[in-house]
This record gives structure tokens, C-alpha cells and sequence, in this order.
């Protein structure tokens, strides 16, 4: 088998916390603390949590947005050589930039609304030294016809086109300079459920096109179902659960899976899901409880959970989960 | 559970409409339905579809340029029916009606407190404001409140500043500034859209309990099935201002009449939907409010469109029965009067 094209290692990313005038440093976030994970060429995978899990600094570690605190982003270039960009300089970064892109979450915030069609997605092709307008435009076209939108639109502000139409256009930005590995923070929770479903098969039917990777972050389970084939759930800067979509949705090994998974409104009002709701907050990554971060959220919780800080186990092949009971729990959807 | 025969609320053919430089945008373009007490109505429709302008209409919040062209809102207050459509915006019955008969749950609770004044403060105001109580009165009560909601530490939190809670504790801190002044009629915009499944989960659960502890009647409005399947027991599915369909919740789910509904139905990823295939879409984009199509709003994006008919006439909302109703022409030939 190939090396994976990303493969993260003991990935870690703290926030200081300064008080006073002096700024003294009184302790730490901790964001993202100790996550591993590979992504293979042409796969999809979905890294899934509440607000504050740590998904989306997690993402933006990978796409050297902000600089990890410690660990490895292992990329596999074209060329089949192993490189780590955590530690690269911005000059060292450069070559592979166009090869990482991202698609974000609001499609309004995104856009420039000065810049024409033309110019928000044809910057990445400026900046990368396509110097020539006539060349631009061209591939401008090309990328709107791909994610379905009419080359004639290209002169237009963004401010013309509805919520799912501009999803479309940061999409095509994306996809300028030819990625490999495309991060998706959120990309259609703020779309109308009809915009979605579209949304949601132009990134499947683009993915087999031009063989794309995609780091999928949501919180949206469903969504995730239907478009990833492995899932990554996070939980207070950890991985709680990692494995291929369907293990993680027919059986769940962490508590922590099944009651997001309970979580998810049913859109059938036959089926009662008022049972088994998740109590209590988030705890701050600042101060996690001991022992599984987890416990005192979990109806299942033993005294050894509060003690003990369970690790990352393998349960079955492939599928890993971070409890200790892990291997006897059955928490089988409804 | 027992209907009670009069509604609380009756919405008859509404309008609003919008004056703008480029033209006239009809937001909500006669739309009719019905909240009894003790029930819960979901409103569900995508962007545009007027379902928010529909509840500020029925508050009487629509800012200029949008004014409320046509209709009846009746409303009935201690067994007598006032007709809020006729009602200044400014006039003191209306105030005394806003928060105290009937409440509201933005969709923001980040927007909707001061972050100049406590919490407390500002639902202390409003409860003095509708009732003769004393501060500490007021007090006392917001306090029960907190914890009726489930907000930990009520006592404190009732001190706090709206950006020292979190999202979950602000949007419950809101539900107890709306049901402070025991309202018969809340009405909660979107309430969970900006929140975590987890949180959320535990908001439509607490609102589900309120709900039969104080006897409240609920506009659930919300562009999420899921939400609305948990929630309410009678839908309103609205498209571009106009009710397509409308029904007990079983009904709309298990046998939806509308093409709308059904398409609505088909396209939302669930957790039981197969992985990585795709899903089946409503072909078209909405189209933009200055360029509504003429006839049914829905007959470009419609599978099922009868030519001759749904592109020429609209289909005025046909009963099919005491509590369904459906726009459309494969049901009912009788047309808006053109």
C-alpha cells in the first residue's frame, strides 16, 4: 500500500493564557492535544465534534493556517517524497500551498464582495504566476462550468448569486490551482437543506472526477454519513473514536459517539428522541477533568474512568476508540 | 391531546410586502393557518420563504420599508378576538401584548441581550414593565426561572453578562426572559440553529417540558425536519410567502400531498441514508424574490407540473379535510382569483 497522502502524528496545538499587565503566562489551551490520524489519496475523512473540540484548529494545524506546538503533518508530495510541514518555514511552505486549499464555512464571509467572480477565483491563479488575463479567464470559466455555474457569471459580484451559488463559486476557488488535499470546515451547515443535498453531490461527484482528498470537519453526523469513509470524533482537544463510517454508525465504541449520534433529530415523528440526551457542558480545555475527559458526561462511567485516562485502543481492525470499555460496550443504534 | 375549538391564533390570507428602489418584494403573499392553545406549530421552509416575516407580522414588527398589506390576524385575548393586523405597532395595546400574551425566542441570543446590563437585569425589566411587581419580587421570580430552565447557579448567573455564559446557557437565559411573563403564544425563531446537536437536543427537551408546564401554545419556526418531526404536532410548510401545505405532523411526514414536501422530504441526509451516495435534489435554484415565476411558486422546480395550469394561475390553498390543506393543482382545480 502507498504512504498515506497526509499522515498526522502527535499533533498539538496550545493557546497560551496571559493575565495581568505583564501578560504572565498562567497556563494553557489545550486545543489540540496529541492527535493522530492518516488520510489516503482519494478518501474522505470526517473529523466530527461540538464547538471547542478542537476539529477545526486541528484542520487549520494541517493547512499550517496557525503553527502546531508540537508533532508531525506528514504530506506526500507528487513526486512520492515524504515531507513534515509542521516544522517548514513560510518560504520552505510555498511549493505546497496550491496543493492544500480550503473551502469555508459561510459562503458570504468568504467571498470578496469588491472582487468580480473573475477576480476571487482567479486570485489563487495570480498569486500562483499565472500572469496572463486571457489564460486566467479561461480557467476561470473551466472551474465555474465545473462546479456548475455559467462562465458568462464571471464578471459579476458575489452579492448576485443566493447562498448555495456562492458555496459554489468558494468551491471553485478551491479547486484553481489543482489540490490534492482539500479541508472543508462546515462547508454546507449554513445551507438551505435542498442547497445542501446539491452542494453535498458536487463534492462527491468532484472527488471522483479529479480524485481528490478531503478533510471533511462538521458537526452534522448525517452529513457526515453520507459523504465520508472514515470518521474521526473529537472530544476536549482528543480523539475519542476514529474508524470507517459504517463501523462507527452500526456500532459505536465510545459513549461519547453514540449519544452525538442520539443527539441527531430524527425527521420522523414516529420515531421518539427524546431518550438519552446528553447532559452537562463541554468541560474547558483549559481544565479538563481527570482521568477519561469524557466522564462525567457519561451515564456508563465507572470509578476506574474518573481515575484513569483510558488510551487509544484498537477495537477491531481499524476502528479505534479511547474507552476503557470499549470492547464490551454495545451501543448499537435504534 | 385535546384541541381546544377556538384558535388563539388565526392567520387569514396575510401580506407583506416590501417597497424597495428595485421593486416590490411580496414576502409573505397570503398565508393562512391556525395555532390552537396547548399545541405546537412548526413552520418549516428554506431562506426567502417568508416564515420569519410571517411571525414579525403577527408581533407587528415589520420595519419600513415592509408593511402589511392585506389580511386579518386575530388573535384572542381573554376569550375576545382582536385582529393585530389593524393594531398600530406603536400602540399601547400592542405592547402590552408583546412579551406578556405573546413572546418571542430569536434566533441570536448572542444579538438579542444588551451586553451592557446583566441577564437579570434586563428580564427583571420586562417583568416590570407587564406586571405590578417590586424589584425583589421580580427578582425572585427570574431566579425560579433560571432554574426551571436548568441554568446551575442561578442565583449568580442572574448577575451575569449575556457574553460571560455559553451558547447553550444563553439560549436557555432567553427562554426565561420569554416565558417570564407566562405568555400563552411563544413564538421561537430558529432557536437552535447556532448550536451544537448536543445542546440543541437538550433545548427542544426543556422546551418540550415547558411547554406542558405553563400551557403554552408554540410557533416552532425552523428550515430543519428533524427538529420539526420532534417537535410539533401540526406543520406549516411554506415556499417563496405561500403555504404549499399544511397538516398534522404524521400526516405531512407519512403522506405528504404537496410535490414541495415530498421533494423537501427526499433530499435531507439522515443518519440511516446510505454513505456516499448521492442524494436526490430539488432540481433549480429558489428563484430571486423581484423575479417570482408567475402561477405556483414551485412550478419551475416541479416534477410534477401540469402544464396550462400551474404556470398560469396560482392554486389557492384547498382544504382536504378539518385540519389539512394543500396549493396545488393535481389536488384541487380552485385557483387564486387572478
Amino acid at each position: 500500500m502507498t504512504a498515506p497522502l497526509i499522515d498526522v502524528r502527535g499533533l498539538r496545538k496550545f493557546f497560551p493564557i496571559a493575565k495581568g499587565m505583564l501578560g504572565r503566562i498562567t497556563g494553557h489551551v489545550r486545543a489540540v492535544d496529541d492527535v493522530s490520524f492518516s488520510v489516503q489519496e482519494g478518501e474522505t475523512l470526517g473529523l466530527v465534534g461540538e464547538s471547542g473540540c478542537g476539529k477545526t484548529t486541528t484542520a487549520r494545524c494541517i493547512l499550517r493556517a496557525i503553527d502546531p506546538t508540537d508533532g508531525q503533518v506528514l504530506y506526500r508530495t507528487s513526486g512520492g517524497k515524504i515531507v513534515d510541514l509542521a516544522p517548514m518555514s513560510p518560504a520552505e511552505l510555498a511549493p505546497f500551498r496550491k496543493e492544500i486549499q480550503m473551502i469555508f464555512q459561510d459562503p458570504f464571509g468568504s467571498l470578496n464582495p469588491r472582487m468580480t467572480l473573475f477576480d476571487n477565483v482567479g486570485e489563487p491563479l495570480l498569486v500562483n504566476g499565472m500572469r496572463n488575463r486571457r489564460e486566467r479567464m479561461d480557467r476561470v470559466a473551466e472551474l465555474l462550468r465545473l462546479v456548475g455555474l455559467r462562465p458568462e457569471f464571471m464578471h459579476r459580484f458575489p452579492h448576485a448569486f443566493s447562498g448555495g451559488q456562492r458555496q459554489r463559486i468558494g468551491i471553485a476557488r478551491a479547486l484553481a490551482t489543482s489540490p490534492r488535499l482539500v479541508v472543508a470546515d462546515e462547508p454546507v451547515s449554513a445551507l438551505d437543506v435542498s442547497v445542501q443535498a446539491q452542494v453535498l453531490n458536487l463534492l462527491l461527484e468532484l472527488q471522483a472526477r479529479l480524485r481528490l482528498t478531503f478533510l471533511f470537519v462538521a458537526h452534522d453526523l448525517s452529513v457526515v454519513r453520507h459523504i465520508c469513509d472514515r470518521v474521526a470524533v473529537m472530544y476536549v482537544g482528543r480523539l475519542v473514536e476514529l474508524a470507517p463510517t459504517d463501523a462507527v454508525f452500526s456500532r459505536p465504541r465510545h459513549p461519547y459517539t453514540a449519544a452525538l449520534m442520539r443527539a441527531v433529530p430524527v425527521p420522523d415523528p414516529r420515531v421518539s428522541g427524546a431518550d438519552g440526551i446528553l447532559k452537562g457542558e463541554v468541560p474547558s480545555p483549559a481544565s479538563p477533568p481527570s482521568g477519561c475527559y469524557f466522564h462525567p458526561r457519561c451515564t456508563l462511567a465507572q470509578e476506574r474512568c474518573q481515575r484513569e485516562a483510558p488510551a487509544l485502543q484498537e477495537v477491531t481492525p481499524g476502528h479505534f476508540a479511547r474507552c476503557h470499555f470499549a470492547a464490551e460496550l454495545d451501543l448499537a443504534m435504534r | 391531546m385535546t384541541i381546544d375549538a377556538e384558535p388563539l391564533l388565526r392567520v387569514r390570507d396575510l401580506r407583506v410586502s416590501f417597497q424597495l428602489d428595485e421593486g416590490t418584494v411580496r414576502a409573505v403573499d397570503g398565508v393562512s393557518f391556525d395555532v390552537f392553545p396547548r399545541q405546537v406549530v412548526g413552520i418549516v421552509g428554506e431562506s426567502g420563504c417568508g416564515k420569519s416575516v410571517t411571525m414579525r407580522a403577527v408581533l407587528q414588527l415589520i420595519d419600513p420599508p415592509g408593511r402589511i398589506t392585506g389580511g386579518e390576524i386575530t388573535y384572542r385575548q381573554n376569550g375576545r378576538p382582536i385582529d393585530l393586523a389593524r393594531v398600530s405597532p406603536r400602540s399601547r395595546q400592542m405592547r402590552d401584548l408583546r412579551g406578556a400574551e405573546v413572546a418571542l425566542i430569536p434566533q441570536e441570543p448572542m444579538a438579542a441581550f444588551s451586553p451592557v446590563h446583566t441577564v437579570g437585569a434586563q428580564i427583571i425589566e420586562a417583568i416590570m414593565l407587564h406586571e405590578r411587581l417590586g424589584r425583589g419580587e421580580a427578582r425572585a421570580r427570574t431566579v425560579e426561572l433560571f432554574r426551571d430552565v436548568g441554568i446551575s447557579m442561578a442565583e449568580q448567573r442572574v448577575d451575569a453578562y449575556s457574553w460571560q455564559l455559553s451558547g447553550g446557557l444563553r439560549q436557555r437565559a432567553m427562554i426565561a426572559m420569554a416565558l417570564s411573563c407566562r405568555p400563552r403564544l411563544l413564538i421561537a425563531d430558529e432557536p437552535t440553529t447556532a448550536i451544537d446537536v448536543t445542546t440543541q437536543a437538550q433545548i427542544l427537551a426543556l422546551l418540550r417540558e415547558l411547554q406542558q408546564k405553563y400551557d403554552t401554545a408554540i410557533i416552532f419556526i425552523t428550515h430543519d425536519l428533524g427538529v420539526i418531526a420532534q417537535m410539533a404536532n401540526y406543520v406549516v410548510v411554506m415556499y417563496l410567502g405561500r403555504v404549499m401545505e399544511e397538516g398534522p405532523v404524521d400526516e405531512i411526514f407519512h403522506a405528504p400531498k404537496h410535490p414541495y414536501t415530498r421533494a423537501l422530504l427526499r433530499s435531507i441526509p439522515s443518519l440511516q441514508t446510505e454513505t456516499r451516495a448521492a442524494l436526490p435534489v430539488i432540481a433549480g435554484t429558489l428563484p430571486h424574490p423581484f423575479n417570482r415565476p408567475p402561477g405556483c411558486p414551485f412550478h419551475p422546480r416541479c416534477e410534477d407540473i401540469r402544464r396550462g395550469y400551474c404556470d398560469v394561475a396560482v392554486p389557492a390553498l384547498h382544504a382536504l379535510g378539518p385540519r389539512r390543506a394543500v396549493s396545488c393543482f393535481l389536488h384541487s382545480d380552485a385557483a387564486e382569483p387572478a
